[in-house]
């Protein structure tokens, strides 16, 4: 709930120590692999890391939303594939040939404007129908793929094409064009949660439906809303993965992203019962499952051990957030 | 019968209808659709996806969740390959124990800890997978066939697969013990009510420490019938099953709410969606058409979400229905 606050002498709540815990753990993790991981302490491996773990963040930040109103969006990896396949499809000129410049402004608008779209039709199964969100949003997690897929036929497109790679290659002052792309989304989700009507709506939809409506919060424009921003948010994503392959494949493209983006979230502190988020936390939590992956896979640990770590870490988030709430 | 009563049979039988619907069209329009070989291969091949979604529709009526099914049939499906040399049973039941091992966990997390099942099983997914990639080395693992392993998947008894057979008797027995058993009684009060249950004195956490270890014993098995069918253990298969059984549930009816549901109509639900794709190459078949095997995942979804809106639409009638 928005104001369930801890009592003001408790000088330290929970909710504090439980975001410190994720910050301390993070640093640690850096700090332990300045002293023992060679070359980490470069903008290569910063770059390596911040490439990886880019397009998870941006989706991430949009199921924060959704999970801050005790929702779920299985959809996004599928969404991702979806604008993954669109953009090449526009700027190839598989359909229509267009003009240069035009071509590339539609290849980012339109791939995120059909995923906002099925995000928000999402929403409004959601909202209208009363359909859980696990189950609403399996319909196009299942349909999603397969309407990527169809739109080649299942083909890999590749491709060269700068102007667009841009999103997923380009630099400016050395840093990845993406990371800066994420840190702003990031922000604009912070700052939205926070500081305006609609993030204080969505956490009061979250933490009591009910009472929500009750107050005359437009429960059903808020839900579809965060499911809207969550398509967006998994398009951007979709078309940052394709520009740094350099290829499309549907098949691929955003498999198993809806499992991170949760994990992330998880990691992060937000309640899945809704009514609590946090998008810096979710940040920092994708951060850490990132860096602990890259640190056991640094040091020669299998990739494979690292997916058994990554579950206790999961657990163990949740575990202790768990007992926050509960002591 | 007062409309709330239709609604409600509708709920439950319509998945039935449903799906005699579509046999009966397949068999007017194809030749070959009800012959033996295409009726076999379909039981043969969806009898993984009938076991794992019968654990699933009574996690599922306990009102909670199992994500790592898919993850659990793979690891399964290694065991299984890497014990099959000692002797089909052998390989079955380290396959299938392996399976039964998760579970537990997944219960324990679930009733000692009191995380949400959801991220209970989506972590124990990732530990199951990377089990299995560490197993197996990354690779599959071919079985031994001079043991008779693949018997379990390729073979026949009376005439009708031997992975069938097993997905039959699994889901008679779980039929008998939903609607014969206090503890099928207990699966649907824990799933209606859990604080109410736990009021009158039902043991709610055994109950569900039995179904997340049915569940992932049951997804064990499956593992153990993928690796006998294609002669390999694959870590990297099972990725999307839980996703697969959980739509299958749905489209039998059970509620994802919990408290109400139906072994019946969840095998009807994974036989209807197995059918839809087997439509589709009959129809690619007849050449009026030729739709890839992609538009299947387009078809499915498009299936799952009438299922979805309809019931949706029954529950508000139902309500209505009570009200009034």
């Amino acid at each position: 709930m928005v104001d369930r606050g801890v009592p003001a002498n408790f000088g330290l709540s929970f909710a504090t120590v439980e975001r410190q815990a994720a910050l301390l753990a993070l640093i640690a993790l850096i700090l332990f692999n300045a002293a023992v991981t060679p070359h980490f302490v470069s903008l290569r491996t910063f770059n390596v890391n911040m490439t990886q773990v880019t397009p998870i963040v941006i989706v991430a930040v949009g199921m924060t939303l959704v999970i801050a109103t005790a929702g779920i969006d299985l959809s996004v990896g599928s969404l991702m594939a979806v604008a993954g396949q669109l953009a090449p499809i526009i700027f190839l000129g598989k359909i229509v040939m267009l003009p240069y410049p035009v071509a590339i402004v539609l290849a980012f608008i339109v791939p995120v404007v059909a995923t906002g779209l099925l995000g928000f039709f999402n929403g409004v199964l959601v909202s209208r129908y009363r359909i859980q969100p696990i189950v609403a949003t399996l319909v196009l997690f299942i349909a999603g793929r397969g309407i990527a897929q169809v739109l080649t036929n299942g083909n890999l497109q590749t491709f060269r094409e700068p102007g667009f790679q841009w999103i997923g290659l380009g630099r400016v002052g050395g840093l990845p064009i993406q990371m800066l792309l994420m840190l702003a989304i990031a922000a604009a989700a912070a700052w939205a949660l926070r500081r305006t009507l609609f993030g204080r709506q969505v956490l009061a939809v979250g933490g009591n439906e009910r009472a929500a409506r009750l107050t005359g919060i437009p429960v059903a424009r808020v839900k579809r809303r965060v499911y809207l921003i969550s398509g967006l948010c998994a398009g951007v994503a979709g078309l940052i993965v394709v520009a740094i392959n350099s290829s499309s494949d549907a098949n691929q493209v955003g498999i198993g992203m809806e499992l991170d983006a949760i994990a992330a979230v998880a990691v992060g502190g937000t309640l899945f019962a809704g009514g609590k988020a946090s998008v810096i936390g979710t940040v920092i939590g994708a951060l850490i499952i990132q860096l602990v992956r890259y640190t056991l896979i640094a040091n020669g640990v299998p990739d494979a051990a690292a997916l058994v770590v990554k579950a206790v870490l999961i657990l163990l988030a949740v575990w202790v957030q768990r007992r926050g709430r509960t002591a | 019968m007062t409309r709330a009563a239709a609604a409600s049979l509708a709920g439950r039988y319509g998945v039935l209808v449903a799906l005699l619907l579509l046999i009966v069209f397949g068999a007017l329009r194809y030749d070959h659709f009800l012959g033996s070989f295409n009726v076999l291969s379909l039981l043969r091949y969806n009898s993984m996806f009938v076991l794992v979604s019968l654990g699933m529709a009574f996690v599922i009526m306990t009102g909670g969740i199992d994500l790592s099914v898919g993850a659990v049939a793979a690891l399964g499906s290694v065991v299984a390959a890497l014990v099959s040399p000692y002797g089909p049973w052998q390989g079955l039941i380290a396959g299938t124990a392996a399976g039964l091992v998760v579970g537990f966990i997944n219960g324990l997390i679930v009733t000692r800890l009191r995380l949400f099942p959801f991220i209970t099983t989506l972590a124990t997914l990732l530990a199951a997978k990377g089990t299995a990639l560490l197993l197996s080395g990354n690779q599959s693992v071919a079985v031994s066939y001079a043991s008779g392993f693949t018997d379990i998947g390729q073979a026949d008894f009376l005439g009708f697969p031997i992975p069938a057979w097993i997905a039959l008797l699994a889901y008679i027995t779980g039929s008998i013990i939903l609607n014969f058993t206090e503890f099928g009684r207990t699966v649907l009060a824990v799933g209606g009510n859990e604080d109410a249950t736990r009021l009158m004195g039902l043991r709610a956490d055994r109950v569900k420490m039995i179904v997340y270890t049915m569940s992932g014993t049951l997804a064990g098995l499956a593992g153990v019938i993928l690796a006998a069918q294609f002669g390999a253990g694959q870590p990297i298969e099972g990725v999307g099953w839980e996703l697969f059984a959980i739509a299958a549930v749905v489209v039998g009816g059970t509620s994802l709410m919990g408290g109400n549901g139906s072994v019946g109509t969840t095998l009807a639900g994974v036989l209807l969606l197995g059918l839809i794709f087997n439509i589709l190459n009959f129809e690619n078949g007849l050449g009026w058409i030729s739709l890839s095997a992609y538009w299947q995942s387009v078809v499915r979804g498009v299936f799952l979400l009438v299922v979805v809106v309809m019931q949706a639409k029954l529950v508000a009638r139902q309500r209505a229905g009570h009200t009034s």
